[in-house]
Parts: structure tokens; C-alpha cells; sequence
């Protein structure tokens, strides 16, 4: 086996300093500032793992809200029943909700593709949805569930300490942390045979199967991956919120999901990254700004598909080649 | 036996309206191989319109005289789709599926809060409709004879869209298109105007959907994105793009939901669902669909 692949030197170039201003962020802005750039990272894990079925599996799930929420709610009722307040602990338990719940989903599902792949998982993360509303003894129906702060790495919030400087620094760095860990990894995922492979599969289904590509085994793989991607995004979500509701599992969440990765350009590694920190800002915005926010983002996300399906770093990527090729001629 | 009869009538209630809109739904797609995400912001739009019209007039009509305004809401949903299909959704044929979905998506962001720009947040009513057909008793329970107007709309569409696609001549055509686009066109139909008016008649029936159904439940913004799914529901299980699907699944769901709400209230919506997960599985294409 070769080497990890690494990016190319002209990335590399920006790793650096990229790191850098994450890093010096909650020096540098106000606490509710780095708390919305949280919210951004969390959703980019989401992103990561979605587009490892849309991008490079080629399967357009919209029920990817039933895994964030598998990892949200797993994390609140650990809390509930457990009283469990590491947030180690907790990530575990929802990463393993997610997974088990995205293999059973993704087992039924990945036999099919295109619009029967999307309604398919769409029903089935309904089916989540609605048990969360009515079983609402348990799950505390639409008014959802209050997850306290939990510990990190075994230090409690110190008493008098202010939630939101918890939040904006040692959370913050938590967040950013498995944000880069899950980056790296699906990285490697993305440029490893088995990443090949689910390419080759999206690009032609019947030629990956007569070069020997086991195309139903890989698909369910991606999608277990996916899932629980989501669903840490889930888990790491819910001490952000302190409250997890059915909101999160209903479909139209996984519409903002897909929303976000084609914002960001579903063709690139970076772009669900970008599309939704992005997403993320212009939510806030749009909320904060008018009653009709819905409507904003819908005009948005319509003149993107129809102007520019390649997504923000589909448009960055021919800019930069103008502009290169600009001095040369 | 009265129970029985109320829960059978229920059902049908329950039926007639999904009809309306699922068979809107797999009309469209039937015919243009769109699943229009936003179908069911039509039904709640037909719902507003209808409400709306009834509200300004019901100092000044007489109520016999408002049931005229009803399918008013079927007009302006139907108005709405003729807008919509050449605008946003013709551009979108030919590309992939995922960018269809997209559209749809973006338009329900959009149609959800042009209803709340129009009528407000709250929820508007069309009551008096319903109160002044009166109830009769069946046994010991009280049931509004309004329900039954429903379903009596509701088994006149299915009667109209069966002589409507089988026995006329627009019928032929858009059967045509339906099963094969490129041979349509080449034998002379003008393939872009069947598209605009197959949409236009399912944006029709989801608005007539939302119109008859105003008058006992009202009008609210959810109303349209939970209809979306409970149609996606009977469209999977009766097939997508069948109208005879559509009509066997929204009975089979009316039944079912009844059921439910009667015995496991908890998990009806859960085994609803499920049904169509299952469907899918066994039969992808639905029991009246073609693979």
C-alpha cells in the first residue's frame, strides 16, 4: 500500500494558515460569533458524510435528518435514563445509535437508486420522526428534551462559569478538533480504494460490477459511513443546543442537508464543508432578518440550481483557472 | 355496526381528499417524471384561497351562496401550476433527478412563506360552510353530514379523472406523452403544452383537495408539507404516475390510518410509513406501477 495521498501543494499552502485562524478564533471574535462558527462545524460533519453518498456514491438521500437525529436523541436520552454527563461517553452511544439505525435503513435502501432511493429514505426517516412525536413520554414529544452541559475530557463546567464562554472556548475547540479528525478521515476514505470504487460506481454501475466491484456491499458501507457521520454531527450538536426536538428528525432537515452540500458544490472534497458554514451564517441571517426566511433561502437555493449547480467552490475553481490563465495569455 | 359505519366513512373522508392530492402527484409524474416536492403547498394554497374567499364574503353572501367560492381554491392552485411549470420546472427535464428534487425543494421554501406573506400565521377557517349542512346521528355518534359532500367530491374526481384520461381525446394524448415522450412529439403533439396542462390539472386537483377540506379542519401553513408525505405514502404504495394506484393506496391509507388512530394511536403514522417502506421493497414500483 502506498502512502496517504495528501492534497496538492497548492492546498497544502492554505492548511496552514486555515489552521491557524480556527484556532486563534475565540481570541479574536465575540463568544456568540465562535458559538455560530460551531454550529457551522458541526453541520460540516454532517455535510462531509452526506456527500460521501451524493458526491462520490452518487445516491441523493433525503433522510440524512433520521441519522442526525438517531445521534441527537441517542445523546439525550443517555442523559435522561443514564445520567451520564461525559461527553465521551455520549458520543460513543450516539455514534453507535446512528450506526446501528443508518446499517438497518441503509440495508433496505441502497437496493434502489435515484428518485426510489430518495423517497425510500425519506419514508423510513419519517418513520423515526413520527415515533419521536408520539412516543412523547420518552422523547418529550414536540416540546423535545433539555440535554445539560456535559463534561469534556472529564473536567465539569466550573460552577459560576458562563455557558456561553464554555461554549465559545473549550467546546468550541472540542467541536474543532473531531471536525479536523473526521476531515482527515474522509479524506483517506475518499482517496482510498474503497473510495475509488464508490466513484466507479457512481460513474457507471454495470462497468464497476464487471470489474468486480461488490456494488450493493459498497453502497451500504457508504452509506453506514454517511450515517454516522451524521449522526456525530448529531451527537455533537445537542450540548450546542441544550435541546434536542422532533424539528431535527423531520424531512424538510434533510432537504436544509442537501441544501447545504449543493450550496458548497457536491463535485469537491471541500465544498459541503464550505456550503454549510456558509448555510449556516446565511440561516442565521436570514432568520435574524425577516419572518420570511424560508422564502430567502428558496429563491437562493432555486436560482443556485438553476445558475450554478456546481455550487460556491464549483464557481471558485473557475474563477481561479480565469484568473490564472488570464496573465499567461 | 354504527361504529363500523362511522369508521368506514372516516376512512372515505380520510381517502377522498388523499386521492385529490396523491393523484395529483402521480398525475405529474406519470406524465413528466417530476416528483414535485412542493405539491403539497398547492393543497395548503387551494386551502388558503378558498378560505379566504369565504371569509371576505360571509357578511355579505348568504351561506348557500359561499359553497360557490370553494372552487375557487382549485382555480388559483391550478392558476399557480400554469405559472410555475414553464417558469421553474422546464429547464429541469433534462437534467438529473437530484436537481429536480432541488427545485421543488427550493419552491416549497418559497410557496410556504408566500402563504404566510399573504394570509398571516394564524390559521384561517371556513366553518360556517360546515355548520350550516348540519349532522345527523348514526347510533350514538353525531356525524357531520359535510364530511359526506367530501367524499361524494372525492369519488366524482376519481369517476372524472378515469373518464377524463381513458375516454377523451386530451386523455389519448396525455397517455401518449406519458409512455413515450420523443414518439409523442414526433407523431405532432405538442409535447411542451401537454406538460403545461397535465401540471396545471394536478395543481387543480391537489387545490380542490385543500378547498373541500377547509370547511371542517381550516387552513394552516403546516398543512401542506405533512400532506406532501401522506401522499408519498399512497403514491409509493399504489404506484408512482398511476391514477388507479393513487386511488387504491389513498383508500388503503384512509382504512389503515383509521385503524390506527382507533387501536395504536401511537404508531399510526409510524405504520403508515412503514407500508410504503415495505412496498417499496417488495414491489418498487408500486402495485399498479410499471418498473
Amino acid at each position: 500500500m502506498s502512502a496517504l495521498p495528501l492534497p496538492p501543494a497548492r492546498v497544502l499552502r492554505w492548511v496552514g494558515p486555515l489552521l491557524l485562524a480556527l484556532v486563534a478564533l475565540p481570541w479574536v471574535v465575540e463568544p456568540y460569533q465562535t458559538t455560530l462558527f460551531s454550529y457551522g462545524l458541526v453541520m460540516a460533519i454532517a455535510a462531509l458524510g452526506f456527500n460521501l453518498l451524493l458526491g462520490y456514491t452518487g445516491l441523493l438521500s433525503f433522510g440524512h435528518s433520521a441519522y442526525f437525529g438517531a445521534g441527537a436523541y441517542a445523546v439525550a436520552l443517555i442523559v435522561k435514563y443514564l445520567k451520564v454527563s461525559s461527553l465521551e461517553i455520549l458520543i460513543v452511544g450516539g455514534i453507535l445509535a446512528s450506526a446501528a439505525i443508518s446499517a438497518l435503513f441503509g440495508f433496505l435502501c441502497v437496493r434502489y437508486t435515484k428518485i426510489f432511493f430518495g423517497i425510500l429514505t425519506l419514508a423510513l426517516s419519517q418513520v423515526l420522526w413520527s415515533l419521536a412525536f408520539k412516543f412523547f413520554w420518552v422523547t418529550g414529544g414536540s416540546d423535545g428534551l433539555r440535554v445539560p452541559t456535559p463534561s469534556l475530557l472529564g473536567t465539569h463546567i466550573a460552577p459560576g462559569e458562563d455557558k456561553m464562554t464554555y461554549l465559545a472556548h473549550r467546546y468550541y475547540y472540542y467541536v474543532l478538533a473531531i471536525f479536523l479528525a473526521c476531515t482527515a478521515i474522509m479524506w483517506v476514505i475518499v482517496h482510498s480504494p474503497f473510495g475509488k470504487a464508490l466513484q466507479a460506481i457512481r460513474d457507471n454501475e454495470t462497468r464497476a460490477e464487471f470489474v468486480g466491484v461488490q456494488v450493493w456491499h459498497y453502497r451500504w458501507v457508504a452509506f453506514l459511513v454517511s450515517g454516522t457521520y451524521t449522526g456525530l454531527a448529531g451527537a455533537l450538536w445537542v450540548p450546542l443546543n441544550g435541546l434536542t426536538t422532533p424539528d431535527i428528525l423531520h424531512w424538510t432537515f434533510s432537504g436544509e442537508i442537501v441544501f447545504f452540500t449543493v450550496l458548497g458544490g457536491f463535485g469537491t472534497f471541500a465544498g459541503p464543508i464550505v456550503g454549510a458554514i456558509v448555510f449556516n451564517y446565511l440561516k442565521t441571517f436570514a432568520v435574524g432578518y425577516t419572518v420570511y426566511w424560508q422564502m430567502f433561502l428558496g429563491v437562493v437555493l432555486v436560482t443556485m440550481v438553476m445558475a450554478l449547480p456546481t455550487g460556491i467552490m464549483g464557481m471558485v475553481a473557475r474563477l481561479t483557472q480565469k484568473w490564472r490563465r488570464a496573465p499567461a495569455s | 355496526m354504527d361504529t363500523l359505519i362511522v369508521h368506514v366513512l372516516t376512512s372515505l373522508l380520510y381517502a377522498s381528499v388523499l386521492f385529490l392530492i396523491a393523484g395529483g402527484l402521480s398525475l405529474i409524474y406519470g406524465v413528466m417524471r417530476i416528483v414535485n416536492l412542493a405539491h403539497g403547498m398547492l393543497y395548503a394554497f387551494g386551502a388558503f384561497v378558498s378560505a379566504w374567499a369565504v371569509g371576505l364574503m360571509a357578511t355579505r353572501w348568504p351561506v348557500a351562496a359561499l359553497y360557490t367560492l370553494l372552487p375557487l381554491g382549485a382555480l388559483a392552485a391550478a392558476g399557480l401550476g400554469a405559472i410555475i411549470e414553464p417558469t421553474l420546472l422546464r429547464p429541469f427535464y433534462k437534467r438529473a433527478e437530484e436537481y429536480q428534487l432541488l427545485v421543488t425543494f427550493g419552491l416549497l421554501l418559497i410557496l410556504a412563506d408566500l402563504m404566510r406573506l399573504l394570509w398571516g400565521p394564524y390559521p384561517l377557517s371556513a366553518s360556517q360552510l360546515y355548520e350550516s349542512l348540519g349532522s345527523m346521528t348514526i347510533g350514538d355518534t353525531i356525524y357531520p353530514n359535510y364530511n359526506l359532500v367530501v367524499i361524494a367530491v372525492g369519488i366524482l374526481a376519481a369517476v372524472g379523472m378515469w373518464a377524463f384520461v381513458y375516454k377523451t381525446q386530451f386523455g389519448v394524448v396525455l397517455r401518449a406523452t406519458s409512455q413515450n415522450m420523443r414518439m409523442a412529439s414526433a407523431l405532432g403533439i405538442n409535447v411542451n403544452r401537454v406538460y403545461i396542462q397535465a401540471f396545471t390539472l394536478g395543481c387543480f386537483m391537489a387545490g380542490l383537495g385543500g378547498a373541500i377540506i377547509v370547511p371542517s379542519q381550516g387552513a394552516v401553513l403546516d398543512m401542506g408539507v405533512d400532506a406532501l408525505i401522506m401522499a408519498f405514502v399512497v403514491v409509493v404504495i399504489g404506484g408512482l404516475g398511476s391514477l388507479e394506484g393513487a386511488l387504491v393506496g389513498a383508500v388503503l391509507v384512509g382504512v389503515v390510518r383509521e385503524i390506527g388512530i382507533t387501536f395504536f394511536p401511537e404508531v399510526e403514522l409510524a405504520v403508515l410509513y412503514l407500508m410504503a417502506a415495505v412496498v417499496l421493497m417488495v414491489r418498487p414500483a408500486g402495485l399498479f406501477g410499471r418498473p
